[in-house]
């Protein structure tokens, strides 16, 4: 395997577009002779479905839930971002590409990261056409807010339901496809295989989740836009069905998978209530321009927080960091909360809690002000918790929200796969080590919308790509290897359930591949992983057949990949000895006890290559340059 | 932590031809935190570990917005609970030792796939009809160019939050999908980025609706009751006038 990104050497300003001139154009009368296989239907599988049928290309387009609307781009709440400087403070292309490559703690590609910036306009321009309702100020023009890790207002939003909005835009261009019969949608579908024809991919094999029948789907070119593989840690701010199967399918099948450590933990969220738990829900990061986050002095004091007089208190984030106080960047304020609840100091039932207090914003700028502010995110609290967290602290806790790391791609999104194109947060290649808020969808819309309509027509006309059909050996290879191991899988009849398995993996990944990271913790993992997935393939018990409706069918497929997944995950946080971003290794702190990078040793993608079951996965570095950003500690005192 | 003992009566049903029925199960212990899905969850648990099928139902995103989850709970789509989806619907809105009829949404245009599980795709197919702006990808003016004052960018973003999941017609005593459609018409005729197809999109998608076997609106106003995101059937009107519109004028 040769990583190659394939970047033009050119100034950076001008690489987009002098690449897009390079590119080999597809003849308009022959856009319609190729068929595209796009897999998911959120920002990046919608956006790219629809941008490519409006070419003239025939897509196919596969998503596992009912409708393609439901993608988990829908529960994105904050905000996308653009370099439109509307507000006329100071932001521009170049400075967006700046805050985006050190907010990843450089470690991401500056030519993908500048592309992404310049792209950002026209994905607002583009929404806007499609009539998504952003907000507005009175005269008419589109508002814009600020939101972590910048000192410009960028953000436009859709009160707090921007991805669902974004999404609605992106859907109803896709429907207009659909009608036009450019498009056709297969819903209730998971991909379990990727089928390659002489190294090419050249197809896919599904499972129809109705009636369980194993179809093939061939095509010239496959585009994957399944979303981040977060719920490897059983409780995230994931989706129920968000999931790694595919991405993993297609590593198996000789895919990199790049930086599989980059994990984000989102610090405000609702904590969990017991073991039943099975989501957690992100409260906005906002509430900390106004809430103090603070717990008990004391160890296991269980006095309501009433009851708690001022100086019994730790506002432990104010105190130490006083410059940022409350508004440390998230990898930092996720970290502080795991240290004081590891010390007993946590809160709750559970003491996996610290507050977040509003009750000194309320009585400096009243009640009313917090409600105008903040009223639909109290509300949700409450409901969830039952509290009103007018009258007493929220209690919150950090949750895995976003994986940086994917599979490796090229500046054209292809991976390591001839015609295997990866979008969105499947892919790696944008956010480095942390992901800024608000940046997700952008980039799941810029790859979608104006990056892969251009990319794909290069490999089309480029590449020799005969017809197949679903008879060829290929396709009877990959079904046969999915009916395998549907039936290994019902055959087990074990003693634990599928959910009970995912929880097991999940606790291992969040005490020992969580938000801090050591060299024991990390072997430990790589011991107890192997060993819980040889109980799940021993004893794991899925009820039903495979000819129905079975969602724990399905589940038991994408746990099995987890298991797998995980692995790989610890082994290259093990490999990387560094702190970056969302990766905190304890050993690699500075006397304040902040991340410290190693530029010298690890400025590079580690991309991991599939050598067998059972084997070691091979590390590939692809080195990253930084010609146009100077890298700095981040330091937040 | 309060935890109480619940009598379920579930709908169970093989499969779209099959006959249905309900079914009786007794849980304990359940903790008053728990949503309503974790408490399926908890019920299915038990099922399989009992070697029996779990009960299948629709879920996702279970933070309110996909639209995926469902479930008629004691006779109301979405349960007791206003302005809530299922998924975000918490037990200590029941009582220790209450029974809980759960049952799929039901209607003509949703048939069930299997158990609490429907076939929602009609939705689709009405927005496929005209749900959007014809435009492609790239040639779009600058996003300022379009000002909208903010006033009607609030009341189209209100339609516009409709997250598709059912409840209006299933709750509508002529299983309309009037709400539904509404909303969309709605936000695309309040925006100026939607006028130059009002008149074809309105026809169109109420077609459309029609076609997919849901009946017509009677002002029950069933659906605004029960709609998770508060949608206003002043939508509807605005939706009749559209298609009046198309009628009478040129």
């Amino acid at each position: 395997m040769k990583l190659d990104a394939k970047i033009p050497d050119y100034p950076i300003q001008d690489i987009w577009d002098k690449h897009k001139f390079e590119l080999k154009l597809v003849n308009p009368a022959n856009k319609r002779k190729y068929n595209i296989i796009v897999v998911g239907t959120g920002l990046a599988g919608a956006s790219a479905a629809a941008s490519l049928a409006e070419l003239g290309y025939n897509i196919k387009n596969f998503c596992i839930q009912d409708s393609p609307r439901r993608a988990h781009s829908i529960a994105a709440q904050g905000g996308i971002n653009a370099a439109k400087n509307y507000p006329n403070d100071g932001d521009s292309i170049w400075r967006l590409f700046y805050d985006t490559v050190k907010g990843g703690d450089y470690r991401s590609r500056e030519a993908n990261v500048y592309r992404l910036a310049q792209v950002s306009n026209n994905i607002i321009d583009q929404c806007v056409a499609q009539g998504v309702p952003f907000a507005r100020e009175y005269g008419g023009l589109l508002a814009n807010r600020s939101f972590g890790g910048a000192q410009v207002s960028r953000t436009f939003y859709a009160r707090g339901q921007t991805g669902q909005q974004l999404l609605l835009g992106a859907y109803s261009s896709l429907m207009r496809q659909v009608k036009l019969g450019k498009v056709k949608i297969f819903a209730r579908r998971e991909m379990l295989e990727l089928v390659l024809v002489d190294g090419k991919a050249r197809g896919i094999v599904v499972r129809n989740l109705i009636d369980g029948k194993i179809e093939r789907y061939e095509a010239d070119a496959v585009v994957l836009a399944t979303g981040g593989y977060g719920n490897v840690y059983y409780l995230s701010t994931n989706a129920k069905n968000s999931n790694v199967t595919a991405s993993w399918r297609c590593h198996k099948k000789g895919a990199a998978f790049a930086n599989p450590c980059f994990t984000q933990i989102h610090p405000t969220c609702i904590p969990v209530s017991g073991d039943y738990q099975s989501k957690l829900t992100l409260m906005s990061e906002s509430l900390r321009n106004d809430g103090r986050v603070w717990v008990p002095k004391k160890k296991g004091d269980t006095r309501r927080p009433s009851e708690i007089p001022e100086d019994e208190r730790d506002y432990y984030l104010e105190r130490k960091y006083p410059s940022f106080g409350n508004l440390v960047p998230r990898d930092v304020a996720s970290r502080n909360a795991k240290y004081v609840c590891d010390e007993g100091r946590g809160v709750g039932e559970t003491g996996l809690a610290v507050y977040l207090d509003f009750a000194d914003a309320i009585k400096r700028l009243g009640r009313k002000a917090i409600e105008d502010k903040y009223g639909n995110l109290f509300e949700m609290y409450e409901r969830i918790t039952g509290d009103n967290p007018y009258e007493t602290p929220m209690r919150i806790y950090p949750a895995v929200h976003y994986t940086m790391g994917g599979l490796w791609v090229d500046y054209n999104l292809m991976s390591t796969i001839p015609g295997l194109f990866v979008l969105g947060e499947a892919n790696f290649s944008d956010h480095g080590a942390n992901r800024l808020g608000a940046s997700a969808l952008m980039q799941g819309l810029a790859d979608g919308y104006f990056i892969i309509p251009y990319t794909i027509g290069n490999y089309l006309t480029s590449e020799e790509l005969p017809k197949i059909d679903t008879e060829h050996a290929a396709f009877s290879q990959a079904e046969a290897e999915v009916d395998e191991r549907v039936k290994k899988l019902l055959s087990i009849d074990g003693k634990k359930t599928v959910t009970e398995i995912h929880r097991e993996l999940g606790k291992i990944m969040w005490d020992y591949v969580g938000m801090s990271r050591t060299k024991e913790g990390l072997e430990k993992a790589l011991e107890e992983i192997p060993k819980l997935r040889d109980e799940f393939w021993q004893n794991v018990k899925i009820p039903a057949d495979a000819n129905n409706l079975n969602k724990n069918l399905e589940f038991a497929g994408r746990v099995a990949d987890f298991l797998e997944l995980a692995e790989l995950m610890a082994r290259d946080a093990l490999n990387r000895e560094e702190s970056c971003g969302g990766h905190f290794r304890e050993e690699h702190q500075t006397a304040e006890g902040e991340a410290k990078r190693n530029d010298k040793d690890f400025s590079y993608v580690a991309a991991w290559e599939y050598t067998g079951d059972g084997k070691t996965p091979k590390l590939h570095k692809e080195p990253l340059e930084f010609k146009y950003v100077k890298l700095t500690q981040r330091s937040y005192k | 932590m309060d935890r109480i003992s619940l009598t379920l009566k579930v709908w169970r049903q093989k499969g779209p031809s099959e006959p249905g029925r309900l079914v009786s199960y007794e849980l304990k212990d359940i903790s008053t935190h728990m949503s309503f899905l974790e408490m399926l969850d908890v019920l299915n648990e038990q099922l399989i570990h009992k070697g029996e099928e779990p009960v299948e139902f629709d879920n996702d995103c279970r933070e309110g917005i996909c639209g995926m989850c469902s479930l008629v709970i004691n006779g109301l789509p979405h349960g007791p609970q206003k302005s809530t989806a299922t998924c975000q619907l918490h037990m200590r809105k029941f009582r220790d030792g209450e029974t809980i009829t759960i049952e799929p949404f039901r209607a003509k245009g949703f048939p069930v796939i299997k158990d609490l599980v429907v076939d929602r795709s009609a939705f689709d197919r009405i927005i496929q009809a005209g749900g959007y702006v014809s435009m492609n990808t790239g040639g779009a003016p600058d996003a300022n160019n379009i000002p909208i004052a903010k006033e009607i960018a609030d009341e189209a973003m209100d339609a516009a939050a409709c997250i598709g999941c059912g409840a209006c017609v299933a709750a509508c005593p002529n299983a309309s999908a009037s709400l539904f459609t509404a909303a969309k018409i709605s936000q695309l005729a309040l925006l100026p980025q939607g006028h130059p197809e009002r008149k074809r999109r309105a026809r169109a998608m109420v077609a459309q609706m029609d076609a997919e076997g849901f009946g017509d609106c009677s002002n029950h106003a069933e659906c605004e009751a029960v709609c998770p995101k508060n949608i206003s059937i002043l939508h509807i009107a605005r939706m009749k006038r559209e298609y009046l519109r198309t009628i009478f004028t040129a």
